[in-house]
């Protein structure tokens, strides 16, 4: 790929794992905590993507993303900077959001969600994953229930009537990786989401 | 045996990247359905089909230098195949080991749930040899996979009234399916149906691989897992109306050992950290008054064990 500003060519050189075995298991424990148990807040480390993204989210890219998996850049993470680091760290092709393995982008950014894969009836992988940027993330707000949580955990969702409606589609669903500076938090298309 | 190998020989975990990225996708996928067995580009692993290859992908995929391995075949920690796995990840990722449950942050198993309670930080992998709980009653994947999707479960019903009919009980004593969240029929691998209580409620990420079958599936912590069953003829465990010969203990899972050629036998935990655990607080069984442990005692076994995981 020719960049088209040098200037920046270089910084998309940096920013990924260092030591990408070990930093990709670490994260990806942390990931598979927070999926397994969603509404627990973890942190990651070792990645520093451009602006827009977040550590968290730049981590999540370089463990679960590669050339085998097509990635949506919603909003302003759609960026010169990002898809240069993005095509120099990951090789994802980077494709519309109807038929993303994975998308990246704010909330607002990211609707409609509807819009994301939920896989098939007799595949129900085949779903899209979002990694949605928020501000911060703390355990307030709707309840979450369902598989990975004993009783009741809360978590400050950005909204819950999309989260409802994802729900009710199970086993059909896409499922979410919420991230901010260096947390993390899962939400899997199983768990139910109540206002409170 | 000491084995020298050069630090650096082996990537962390021993398989590459881009592997490792495929499966963790897998498991997650797993976790956010769980119960749904996902599909993954299973690799050649060093070891051959039917030795855990699935568990060892899965574990491979899982581990992080901190971790504390515990590898154990039907319960024990010391039989050929998990000696050989927990070898492989000392070798390739460096990883401390333990026999203690307790102290073990990620637990590969061939057909067994460790006696002692799980706890929240531990993961359990299971090693599984045909992951479709309806392959022995519809051989074609193209049917078991419009069964899963339309929940068509009636031929699984058929098959533990069939149990009853012909003997008078559900016959069927390991590999029992369970239904997942009340969606899913899952085969919670050839454990004896005695440990399908231990898989619903979990504090533990269950991670099941299948490596000849290339088929991952996984319960997250608390995931409500229900052995199928009728009203009139409910879900029973069962085990060797015994107790341990060597530490007593009579609420555990019991491997029976012919121990002459004169109808002698012996009943001892299959689970040999709990059984050693209880016995080094002084219980003691029938015969367990000598220093003969239990693992001193499976060791003078191995060899006649059967090991063949695909047999039914």
């Amino acid at each position: 790929m020719i960049a088209t500003r040098p200037a920046d060519t270089a910084d998309a050189l940096e920013g990924g794992f260092t030591e990408a075995p070990i930093q990709s298991a670490r994260a990806f424990r942390e990931i598979l905590e927070a999926m397994a148990r969603p509404g627990t807040i973890r942190r990651v480390q070792g990645a520093r993507p451009p602006e827009p993204l977040s550590v968290a989210a730049g981590v999540a890219l370089l463990v679960l993303t590669d050339p085998t998996t097509r990635l949506h850049l919603a909003g302003r993470a759609d960026c010169a900077e990002v898809r240069d680091w993005v095509a120099f760290h990951i090789g994802a092709p980077l494709t519309r959001a109807e038929e993303a393995d994975f998308a990246v982008g704010t909330w607002e950014a990211l609707h409609p969600v509807s819009r994301f894969r939920i896989g098939q009836p007799d595949y129900p992988d085949r779903s899209a994953t979002l990694i949605v940027e928020v501000d911060r993330l703390v355990n307030h707000g709707p309840a979450l229930t369902g598989p990975g949580i004993e009783t009741a955990t809360w978590l400050n969702l950005p909204e819950t009537a999309a989260f409802r409606a994802n729900r009710a589609l199970f086993p059909l669903g896409f499922d979410t990786l919420f991230t901010a500076g260096d947390r993390i938090a899962g939400l899997p298309r199983s768990t139910r989401v109540e206002a409170i | 045996m000491t084995e020298h190998i050069e630090a650096g020989a082996y990537t962390f975990a021993y398989l590459d990247e881009q592997t490792k990225r495929m499966i963790r996708r897998a498991i997650l996928k797993g976790i956010a359905v769980p119960g749904y067995q996902v599909p993954f580009a299973s690799r050649e692993m060093p070891m051959p089909y039917g030795w855990g290859t699935g568990g060892v992908q899965v574990t491979a995929a899982c581990l992080v230098p901190e971790d504390r391995l515990k590898v154990i075949d039907q319960g024990a920690d010391d039989t050929t195949n998990a000696v050989s796995i927990r070898r492989f990840f000392q070798r390739t990722a460096g990883v401390a080991t333990t026999e203690a449950t307790t102290e073990a942050t990620v637990i590969q198993t061939r057909h067994r749930i460790p006696e002692t309670p799980l706890k929240a930080g531990q993961i359990l992998v299971y090693q599984v040899p045909i992951p479709e709980p309806l392959r022995f009653l519809e051989p074609r994947e193209t049917e078991t996979r419009k069964m899963h999707e339309l929940e068509e479960y009636g031929l699984m019903h058929v098959k533990l009234y069939e149990d009853i009919a012909r003997h008078g009980q559900i016959a069927t004593s390991y590999a029992y399916p369970v239904k997942v969240e009340g969606r899913y029929v899952m085969d919670p691998s050839p454990i004896p149906r005695f440990d399908n209580p231990k898989l619903s409620g979990n504090p533990a990420i269950q991670l099941f691989g299948a490596g000849r079958e290339q088929r991952i599936y996984a319960l997250p912590p608390w995931t409500e897992v229900v052995s199928l069953d009728f009203d009139d003829h409910p879900f029973q465990t069962s085990k060797a109306p015994h107790d341990c010969d060597l530490c007593g203990a009579q609420d555990s899972y019991l491997d029976e050992v012919i121990t002459d050629d004169q109808g002698g036998r012996m009943f001892v935990c299959s689970d040999t950290d709990f059984c050693e655990g209880r016995r080094a607080k002084g219980h003691a069984g029938r015969l367990g008054g000598d220093q003969k442990s239990s693992k001193t005692f499976a060791n003078s076994f191995e060899g006649i064990w059967p090991g063949t995981e695909g047999a039914r």
